[in-house]
């Protein structure tokens, strides 16, 4: 009996990810879900700009790319045309809270019936490792070689906390995929966002604190431990709205 | 029985299930696969007990675990 193999739903093609990379894995339980849910015919998903620019050569659905940051837009006009799919939009953090945060925020607003994964690595991960929104007070990338300074940089933005205090959104949520019992965590998670948009017709949004291992130079494991021991202390892991 | 199939071609050596794994069973092969990366390797099988949690850590998919 197999108790654990890849899910059909990924295509037999090798990830492009660095090794380590968390995007593997939420990739793998959005596979999973969607599987389990037995929604695979009629969802569709958004991809953004990003290190998972390619995530339609691996997750075997209909997927739409975006450009960036447009990703809640492009997802509005295919739910409103297409109401009967279930639309999902998987975003990084340079997408989703940099150049597309108005669409992030005006799409929760009007609480669209969308569910939004967006992937929180604290860096820019596709172009070499410069400073997110969400790079953490005093921590070193290539354009804050020092550690970020809030007099200088500002504070980084925590996405889950503004979006729940708007009135359109059903279900806002933190996880992370740091360790075995988080990633579990994160499955429970993301299937009740996919859950609150079909049979809700309700708006979710699910932030999962994620590793760049090669631009934050660490090893895999150590930059796991990182987003549980370091990570968790400016982005509290939990449910925001519900 | 329990068993994890590990595909060479698709690990890239991240190490992830060897810190995970609850027995330590896992090590770095000695010859690469073709993109270039040193697979994983389990030399002693026998003493897996199936947990599957190297499987669920994997970034890359590419462990099945088999229990018979």
């Amino acid at each position: 009996m197999r108790v654990f193999e890849r899910p059909k739903m990924l295509k037999d093609k090798v990830f492009h990810y660095c090794p380590g990379c968390t995007h593997g894995i939420v990739h793998r339980l959005v596979a999973e879900i969607i599987e389990e849910m037995e929604i695979r015919e009629r969802t569709v998903g958004v991809c953004p700009v990003g290190c998972a620019v390619l995530a339609y050569d691996y997750l075997d659905i209909d997927m739409q790319e975006a450009s960036h940051g447009r990703a809640p837009a492009v997802a509005t006009g295919i739910k409103r045309v297409l109401p009967d799919r279930v639309v999902f939009t998987y975003q990084g953090d340079g997408d989703l809270a940099a150049i597309g945060m108005t669409e992030t925020v005006h799409t929760a607003a009007r609480g669209e019936p969308l569910t939004v994964i967006f992937i929180n690595n604290a860096i820019y991960g596709m172009t070499n490792g410069q400073m997110a929104p969400t790079t953490l007070l005093g921590q070193r990338t290539q354009t804050t070689p020092y550690g970020r300074n809030a007099a200088k940089e500002g504070y980084p933005i925590k996405v889950c906390e503004m979006l729940a205090t708007l009135d359109g959104p059903s279900y806002i949520a933190r996880v992370s995929v740091g360790s075995y019992k988080s990633i579990l965590n994160a499955r429970k998670v993301l299937r009740e966002a996919f859950r609150r948009q079909i049979e809700e017709n309700a708006y979710a949004l699910v932030e999962v604190l994620s590793t760049c291992p090669t631009n934050w130079s660490m090893k895999p494991r150590d930059a796991m431990d990182w987003i549980e021991n370091e990570m968790q202390e400016t982005f509290p892991v939990g449910i925001f709205k519900e | 029985m329990a068993e994890v199939i590990i595909d060479r071609e698709r690990c890239k050596g991240c190490l992830l299930c060897a810190s995970f794994c609850p027995k330590q069973l896992f090590t770095l092969s000695d010859k690469f696969n073709s993109s270039g990366y040193y697979p994983v390797e389990i030399k002693e099988m026998e003493k897996c007990s199936g947990c599957a949690v190297c499987a669920t850590v994997c970034p890359d998919v590419a462990i099945t675990a088999v229990d018979r």
